[in-house]
């Protein structure tokens, strides 16, 4: 799950960690009122979107004018001008794709006076199996490229869950990133807050980008990106109250209520798979049969009825789909609960597509019959191979 | 001989008397698994409710299980937010094999239980994994035993459903199985690729192997690499690959935590070709497993 920066920024101020003095704005009068609230002399007006490349994103729309998504203003007139153009308009970056994002919300800021620019990272390392930092003297860049170009100017180090923060894995980042005086001092605090804060939060990636210096000599965590780790959000309420449903796919945010595991994609078949293996594996066989799938669907290990029936209502809902391709292997998944849910949603939206289900495992001979006996029109597959045959063939048929 | 589990491995299950755990240890004894005992704090020295469970002791404490039943694996059941604090009691008492079948641990939770295994007597299996199956022998898990066969093939898999597509693949090509395992989707597991691998290699029964991996991390690369390293030794079986997700988008998740392919890497066309290099024979389509093993082991 991701938030916004205004709300990443809150959580730096619990942890207390520095960082800019600003308030979000909904409206434009909010975002006057927010800009009277700071002392200026410059604001940074930014939009709220949960993607990256905000500042050198370009919105769709003329009325928006030609800044991007992060735009600096001198005064309070231009912040409010500024809002009235962003609000409610489209903002495309490297990370929208084409459709780009609607603005609705803008975070106002104090303008700081930067001498230099730096970056930070935290994430749950693979490899190592604990939370890495990533730290680098090249802020506001692509890392990935500063990893690629320069790798020497990248310092990447592990805190051992057993033991924790210690002073010296902040001396360690000061040292690298070339603080000097007291900014080692904050550095120390600053890390070892951001670790406690990743841990309590149960965060997955945490990035700064920039970690600047200011030009009196603090450091300030000018902006934030965090996502935190779906399997937690049980334990972490006040995180779950700043999920913004708007920056989501409406069919995934549906799909989420029944605890399904979905993700939209662009192609025109339908997928309903039990398992994530398997679902991707579905995805690929229907791109080696020459079409591709229109969606990552995974129903879980113990769907009911009612979660395969909104499974399918979910591909059935999305235009795009010409065909479904339902792929079963039953280990704790029952065949002939599958079977109920098809047919009970089959009947109840009417499917105009062709629908091919393959069904294997436990149970899969009730399940095939419960299909036979429906009276719908369902194509039974013996196996993965022929089950991507059948469906793309019967969507090319169907043309 | 086979590898983690046989005939005469002894098994609790951690949460026996939740949903899950009676349901998966009823399937587990059916097949001929030997069920020594059961786990459900505040309920040990009671009877199982279920009839078919009735005469499996149940015990407070892991260690208490432990200690009574001579067992050396565990299974376990017990809902994400309790399942670090089982996997914990479990490597506590010792348990030389445990295996957690639960789906949707905190990470957190995993990055310590990963550190409390360092130096410890125990070998975690999973989490977020199917199990672990030896045909007629032993089923610790939720694979379906129906689809096993006796026979030489081990199988290795970050995917559940998927391992099921390589056991019937197998068994539909009269090769049969020498043990599945599946290690699971999580980022942050009891046990990777190459431990598995390692051990299939040693293993007199298993003749070829199979391994599934999917997109995110880099363990695939690292298990390639491995088998490369082997091979060059002398120790080598024919083995097959598959890659799930060459058609994931990048920056999602794909249902499992660890499916994701981020800042470019964990991608399935590296993942491939890492497999190419190490000489594993793979699969073009996920329905092709079988056959591609069968040319591999007749090359």
């Amino acid at each position: 799950m991701n938030i916004h920066e205004y709300q990443a920024k809150e959580l730096y101020r619990q942890y207390g960690v520095p960082t800019g003095k600003g308030f979000p704005a909904f409206t434009v009068a909010e975002a006057v009122e927010a800009a009277r609230k700071l002392p200026g002399p410059v604001w940074v007006v930014k939009s709220q979107i949960h993607a990256g490349g905000r500042g050198k994103g370009k919105f769709e729309e003329a009325s928006a004018g030609s800044g991007g998504g992060v735009r600096l203003a001198k005064s309070v007139e231009e912040v409010e001008a500024f809002a009235g153009q962003m609000l409610g308009n489209t903002l495309v970056t490297v990370q929208t794709g084409q459709e780009g994002r609607k603005v609705q919300r803008l975070y106002i800021e104090d303008g700081s006076a930067i001498a230099r620019e730096l970056y930070l990272s935290a994430l749950v390392d693979r490899a190592t199996s604990r939370v890495s930092f990533i730290v680098s003297t090249e802020g506001g860049m692509d890392i990935e490229q500063v990893a690629h170009d320069t790798p020497e100017k990248i310092l990447t180090f592990s805190i051992d869950p057993a033991s924790g923060y210690f002073p010296y894995h902040g001396r360690k980042v000061a040292f690298a990133l070339g603080l000097t005086g007291d900014q080692v001092g904050q550095c120390v605090k600053l890390v070892g807050d951001l670790y406690r804060m990743f841990v309590e939060k149960d965060m997955a990636l945490l990035e700064i980008n920039p970690l600047v210096v200011t030009k009196d000599g603090k450091l300030l965590a000018l902006d934030g990106k965090m996502n935190f780790d779906s399997n937690a959000l049980f334990r972490q309420k006040d995180i779950v109250a700043m999920r913004d449903l708007a920056e989501e796919d409406p069919s995934e945010v549906e799909a989420s209520k029944y605890d399904l595991s979905y993700v939209k994609l662009d192609g025109q078949i339908g997928c309903l798979v039990n398992g994530a293996g398997l679902a991707m594996a579905t995805m690929d066989i229907i791109k080696l049969h020459g079409m591709e799938p229109a969606n990552f669907l995974d129903v879980g290990g113990s769907a009911s009825k009612e979660k395969v029936t909104a499974a399918f209502k979910i591909i059935l809902n999305d235009p795009s789909v010409k065909g479904i391709l339902v792929n079963i292997f039953g280990g704790i998944m029952r065949c002939d609960i599958i079977a109920e849910g098809v047919v009970a949603a089959a009947r109840e939206l009417g499917v105009t597509v062709p629908l091919v289900v393959r069904l294997e495992g436990t149970n899969v001979e009730l399940g095939k019959k419960i299909m036979a006996e429906s009276g719908l029109q369902i194509l039974s597959a013996d196996n993965l191979a022929d089950a991507a045959k059948k469906i793309t063939d019967a969507v090319r048929a169907a043309g | 001989m086979a590898i983690l589990v046989d005939k005469s491995t002894k098994v609790i299950c951690q949460g026996i008397t939740g949903s899950q755990g009676t349901f998966h240890t009823k399937a587990a004894k059916a097949y001929g698994t030997q069920i020594v005992g059961g786990v459900t704090p505040g309920r040990g020295g009671s009877k199982h409710p279920d009839p078919e469970l009735s005469d499996v002791p149940i015990f407070d404490t892991v260690k208490q299980a432990r200690e009574a039943t001579g067992a050396t694996a565990t299974s376990i059941y017990v809902p994400p937010p309790y399942a670090a604090d089982a996997i914990l009691e479990a490597i506590d008492a010792e348990f030389p094999l445990i295996i957690c079948i639960t789906e949707g641990i905190p990470v957190m939770d995993m990055i310590k239980v990963k550190r409390a295994l360092t130096g410890s007597w125990s070998r975690l299996i999973g989490p977020n994994c199917p199990g672990v199956l030896t045909p007629n022998q032993c089923k610790i898990g939720i694979m379906p035993g129906n689809i096993f066969k006796k026979g030489n093939v081990g199988i290795v898999s970050r995917s559940g459903t998927l391992t099921y597509e390589a056991v019937k693949q197998t068994s539909d090509a009269g090769l049969g199985q020498s043990t599945a395992v599946g290690i699971g989707g999580d980022p942050v597991k009891g046990t990777d690729f190459i431990d598995v691998l390692d051990m299939f290699l040693s293993d007199a029964e298993t003749e070829a192997i199979i391994m599934i991996g999917e997109i995110g991390g880099s363990s695939e690369e690292d298990a390639c690499e491995f088998i490369r390293r082997e091979a060059a030794k002398g120790r080598s079986k024919p083995m097959a690959g598959f890659i799930a997700g060459s058609t994931a988008p990048p920056g999602r998740r794909m249902g499992h935590a660890g499916a994701i392919i981020s800042g470019g890497k964990g991608k399935a066309e590296d993942k491939f070709e890492a497999m190419r290099a190490a000489g594993i024979a793979v699969a073009d389509s996920p329905a092709s497993l079988g056959t591609t093993l069968l040319a591999a082991a007749k090359a």
